[in-house]
C-alpha cells in the first residue's frame, strides 16, 4: 500500500510541500526564538519606537529637507530616501541620453569613433562601480580650495567643496509663475494629443514641438514680468574661508552621480546598439524608397521598431541604478543606507528595524520602477490586429 | 579595335581595399566625418603622449628623480619635487605588492596561496578548453578544488591555521570571487529548477527568494550578514568575517544565476521534456541528462556575465571592513606615510580588475561565437 502511495505523483507533491512548508517553519520558529533570546540579553527593545527620538547626528546634503541634528531617525529616513531618489533619477537620465548617444556612435560608419566609443564601454563595464565612485571622488577633492576656485562668469565655482552657484529665491506670486509653468505643459499634453488625433484621421501636419516649446517656455515668461518679477537669484559670495548664499553641489553628490550615470550608461549604450541592429535592412530600405528624410527613417521606423527590443534591459538598468546608488555609503553620500542604514542603525543598535525598512524601502522603489517601464513597455509593444 | 577611339578612357575605381581605400571608406567618407576624425586624432594626439608620460616616463618606479630609493611619500617625485614635470609614483604599488596580493598572510606560508592559485588554473582548464586529454578526470578535479583550496589557504590537517583577518588583497577578491561562483551556480540551478517546478509551494518559494534578492542592493544583504546574522545565530556560533560575507555575497549571486539559468531553461522546447518523459526518467533524470545540459550550454555567455558582475561586486565587502585588493588599496591611502596617491592606487587596482573582467568577458564572446546562441539576459 505505502510503495503503492510513494509511486503516486500527487501524494509526493504534497508530500514534498508540506517538508518544505514544516522545515522552513521550524528554520522560522528557532530563528525567531533565539533573536528574541539575542535581543534580550543584549537589552535591545523591538519596535519602531525609536523612529521618534532625535538623532543627534547631523546630514550633511539634504537639498529637499531642512535637516537638524534635533530631528528625529524618521526624518532621517525621509532625507535618505530623497537623496536615493534623487541621485537615481539624475543618474537615470543622464545614463540613457549618453547611452544612447554612445550606442548611436559605436555604429557611426566612423571607425576612429567608434573604436573610442568601444573603448570607453570596455573600460567603464569591466572595472567596479564602487571603485568608479572612489576614483571620481577623488578626483574631484584634488580640485583647487574655495579661495583659489576657478569661476565662470563670476556665478559659478568649481572647488574641492563642490559646485557652487546662484540659488533661486522665491518671493511672494513666485507661486503663480510655477503654476503657469505646469499649466504650460498641461496646454502642450492636449495640444501634442489633438495634433496626433488630426494627423491620423486627416493627414494634416501640425508643428507640434514648435508651438508646445513656445506655450512651456513664453507664458511663465510673461507671466513672470506679469508678476514683477518675483523670483531673483542669490549669488555665492566668497566670505573668509567659505561662500556665503548661493546654492552647493557637494562632491559626493556629483561623485555619484557622474560614477552612476557613466558606468550605466555604458551598459545601455550596448541594449541600444543591439537594439538598432536588430532592426533589419530592409526595414531601412524601404522607408528610402518611400522617399523619407534620413533623419525621418531613424525617428519614425528605426528607433520605435528598436525600442521594443530597448526597453525591458533599459529598465533592468534603471533598477541596477537605483541600487547601485546604495553605494554613496563609500563616499558618504547621505542616501537611504548611508543616512538611516548606516548611522540611525549605529545610533540606536534596532539592527532588525532598520535593515528591514531599508530593505522594504529599495523593494517598493524596484517594484515602482517595474511597474511603469511595464506600462511604458506595453505601450510600445506590436499592437497586433 | 576600331572603335576605341570614340570612348573616353574610362578613370579607375576609387580605391576600395588598401590603406587608403580603407581610410577613405572608414575615416573620410564625407566632410562631416573627416572632421569628426581629424578632431579625435587631435584629442587622441593630446592625451596618448600625456598618459604614456604620466604613467612610464616620467614615472617613479623603485628610484625617484634623483635615484633614490623611495620608502615612503616624501621620496616620491612629484612629493618631493611639486614644482617640476613628475608623473606617477608607482612605488607605493611596488613596496607594498604584498600586501596587495596577500594581505597580512605570513610570508613563511605564501607558497600556500601561490600553489593554490596555480591548482586553481588547474582546475580551470577542463571548463575553458574542451578538447583538453584526460578531461573527465580532470573535471573530478575541480569539483574537489573548493575543498583542497580552503584547506590549503585557511589550514587543518597538518597546515598552520591562518585566521582570515590575516587575508587581503587579491587573495580575498579571488577567494569570495571564486567561491561565490562555485556554491552560487549550484544553488542557482536548483532554485531555477524550483520557480519552475510543478509544485506550487516550491514555485513560490524559490519566486519569492529570488525577486526579493533582486529587488534589494548587495549592500544591504552585506550588513546583513554583518549585523543581522550574529542575532539570528545561537549564542557561541560565532561565524567567521568572511563566512558571513560569502553567505551574503553566494545568496546575492545565485539569485541572478536562477534567472539566467531560467532562461536557458525556458528555451528548451517542450518536446524535449515530453521525449524524456516518454522513455520512463524521472524528474532529476530527465533533468540531468535531457534538459540542463542544453539549457546550461545555451545560458553560458550570460552566467560568464552574471559572474563577471559578482566579480566586480566583491569590492563592496570594503564597506563592512574587510581587506580586499581595493581595501588594501585604501588601507595605503589612509597611512600617513603613503597619503595622497589615490590616483596611482587606483588606476593600479582598476587595472587588476580590468585584467581578470575583461578576459572573461572575451571568453564569453569566443563561447558565443562557438555555441552561435545570442541569448543574452542583460546581466549586469
Amino acid at each position: 500500500m505505502q510503495n503503492n502511495l510513494f509511486q503516486d505523483q500527487k501524494f509526493r507533491g504534497i508530500l514534498y510541500q508540506t517538508l518544505v512548508v514544516g522545515f522552513f517553519a521550524l528554520g522560522l520558529y528557532f530563528v525567531i526564538n533565539t533573536t528574541a533570546y539575542n535581543l534580550e540579553k543584549r537589552n535591545i527593545a523591538t519596535g519602531f519606537g525609536f523612529l521618534n527620538n532625535p538623532a543627534g547626528f547631523d546630514i550633511s546634503f539634504s537639498p529637499f529637507l531642512d535637516f537638524k541634528s534635533t530631528d528625529t531617525h524618521l526624518k532621517v529616513y525621509f532625507v535618505g530616501v530623497l537623496n536615493t531618489l534623487l541621485v537615481s533619477f539624475c543618474g537615470c537620465i543622464a545614463a540613457t541620453i549618453l547611452g544612447f548617444i554612445v550606442g548611436i556612435i559605436r555604429l557611426s560608419s566612423n571607425w576612429l569613433l567608434s573604436r573610442i566609443a568601444y573603448i570607453y564601454v570596455e573600460f567603464t563595464r569591466n572595472t567596479p562601480l564602487l571603485l568608479q565612485i572612489i576614483l571620481w571622488y577623488a578626483i574631484l577633492i584634488q580640485l583647487p580650495r574655495i579661495k583659489q576656485a576657478p569661476q565662470i562668469w563670476e556665478t559659478f565655482y568649481i572647488s574641492n567643496r563642490g559646485l557652487f552657484g546662484p540659488k533661486p529665491i522665491f518671493l511672494e506670486g513666485s507661486n503663480i509663475v510655477i503654476l503657469s509653468l505646469i499649466l504650460g505643459f498641461i496646454i502642450s499634453f492636449f495640444i501634442a494629443r489633438w495634433a496626433k488625433k488630426r494627423q491620423d484621421t486627416t493627414g494634416q501636419q501640425f508643428p507640434t514641438f514648435t508651438t508646445n516649446l513656445s506655450i512651456i517656455v513664453f507664458l511663465p515668461l510673461v507671466v513672470f514680468f506679469i508678476m514683477g518679477s518675483p523670483i531673483t537669484l542669490e549669488y555665492p559670495v566668497l566670505k573668509g574661508f567659505n561662500f556665503k548664499g548661493g546654492a552647493v553641489i557637494r562632491p559626493e553628490f556629483i561623485a555619484m552621480f557622474l560614477a552612476l550615470s557613466i558606468y550605466t550608461a555604458a551598459f545601455i549604450s550596448e541594449t541600444v546598439r543591439s537594439g538598432i541592429l536588430s532592426v533589419t535592412k530592409g526595414q531601412r530600405e524601404a522607408s528610402g524608397a518611400l522617399g523619407l528624410k534620413k533623419n525621418w527613417i531613424m525617428r519614425l521606423i528605426i528607433i520605435p521598431q528598436a525600442l521594443r527590443v530597448i526597453v525591458p534591459p533599459l529598465t533592468s538598468q534603471y533598477l541596477n541604478l537605483t541600487k547601485n546608488s546604495s553605494l554613496g555609503i563609500a563616499v558618504g553620500y547621505a542616501d537611504l543606507v548611508h543616512g538611516f542604514g548606516g548611522i540611525s542603525l549605529n545610533q540606536t543598535g534596532q539592527a532588525i528595524e532598520c535593515m528591514a525598512i531599508t530593505m522594504a524601502t529599495y523593494l517598493l522603489i524596484s517594484l515602482t520602477i517595474s511597474f511603469f517601464m511595464n506600462i511604458y513597455n506595453r505601450s510600445i509593444q506590436f499592437k497586433e490586429k | 579595335m576600331e572603335n576605341n577611339s570614340n570612348f573616353e578612357t574610362r578613370k579607375p575605381p576609387v580605391a576600395t581595399t588598401g590603406i587608403i581605400g580603407w581610410s577613405r571608406q572608414h575615416l573620410f567618407s564625407n566632410w562631416v566625418n573627416s572632421f569628426i576624425t581629424l578632431l579625435v586624432i587631435y584629442f587622441l594626439y593630446q592625451l596618448i603622449p600625456w598618459f604614456l608620460d604620466w604613467s612610464v616616463f616620467s614615472a617613479d618606479f623603485w628610484t625617484n628623480y634623483k635615484g633614490e630609493l623611495i620608502v615612503d611619500r616624501t621620496f616620491c617625485s612629484r612629493v618631493a619635487d611639486p614644482e617640476g614635470d613628475h608623473g606617477a609614483c608607482w612605488a607605493i604599488i611596488i613596496v607594498r605588492f604584498y600586501q596587495f596580493m596577500y594581505g597580512f598572510y605570513p610570508s613563511e606560508q605564501v607558497w600556500r596561496v601561490n600553489l593554490t592559485y596555480f591548482l586553481l588554473v588547474v582546475a580551470l582548464l577542463p571548463l575553458l578548453i574542451e578538447k583538453i586529454p584526460g578531461r573527465k578526470h580532470l573535471i573530478k578535479f575541480t569539483i574537489a578544488f573548493p575543498i583542497i583550496a580552503f584547506i590549503l589557504l585557511y589550514g587543518g590537517f597538518g597546515f598552520q591555521v591562518i585566521p582570515t583577518n590575516k587575508w587581503g588583497g587579491l587573495l580575498v577578491t579571488l577567494v569570495l570571487g571564486v567561491f561565490g561562483i562555485a556554491i552560487a551556480f549550484p544553488l542557482g540551478i536548483l532554485l531555477a529548477l524550483g520557480r519552475r517546478s510543478q509544485l506550487p509551494v516550491i514555485s513560490m518559494f524559490c519566486t519569492l527568494f529570488i525577486e526579493f534578492i533582486r529587488g534589494v542592493p548587495l549592500i544591504t544583504l552585506l550588513f546583513f550578514g554583518m549585523v543581522m546574522l550574529p542575532l539570528f545565530l545561537p549564542e557561541g556560533l560565532n561565524l567567521d568575517g568572511l563566512v558571513r560575507v560569502l553567505v551574503a555575497v553566494t545568496l546575492f549571486q545565485a539569485a541572478y544565476m536562477a534567472e539566467v539559468i531560467r532562461g536557458g531553461l525556458q528555451a528548451i522546447p517542450r518536446g524535449q521534456y515530453e521525449a524524456a518523459q516518454s522513455v520512463g526518467l524521472s524528474y532529476w533524470q530527465m533533468n540531468r541528462k535531457i534538459i540542463l545540459p542544453q539549457a546550461i550550454r545555451i545560458s553560458i555567455p550570460s552566467i560568464v556575465n552574471t559572474s563577471i558582475g559578482l566579480f566586480k561586486d566583491t569590492t563592496l565587502v570594503i564597506i563592512i571592513g574587510l581587506l580586499d585588493l581595493l581595501g588594501i588599496g585604501r588601507g595605503a591611502l589612509a597611512d600617513a606615510t603613503w597619503m595622497g596617491l589615490s590616483n596611482e592606487v587606483y588606476v593600479f587596482v582598476a587595472l587588476v580588475f580590468f585584467i581578470f573582467t575583461f578576459s572573461m568577458s572575451r571568453y564569453s564572446l569566443y563561447l558565443e561565437k562557438k555555441l552561435k546562441t545570442g541569448i543574452n539576459m542583460g546581466a549586469d
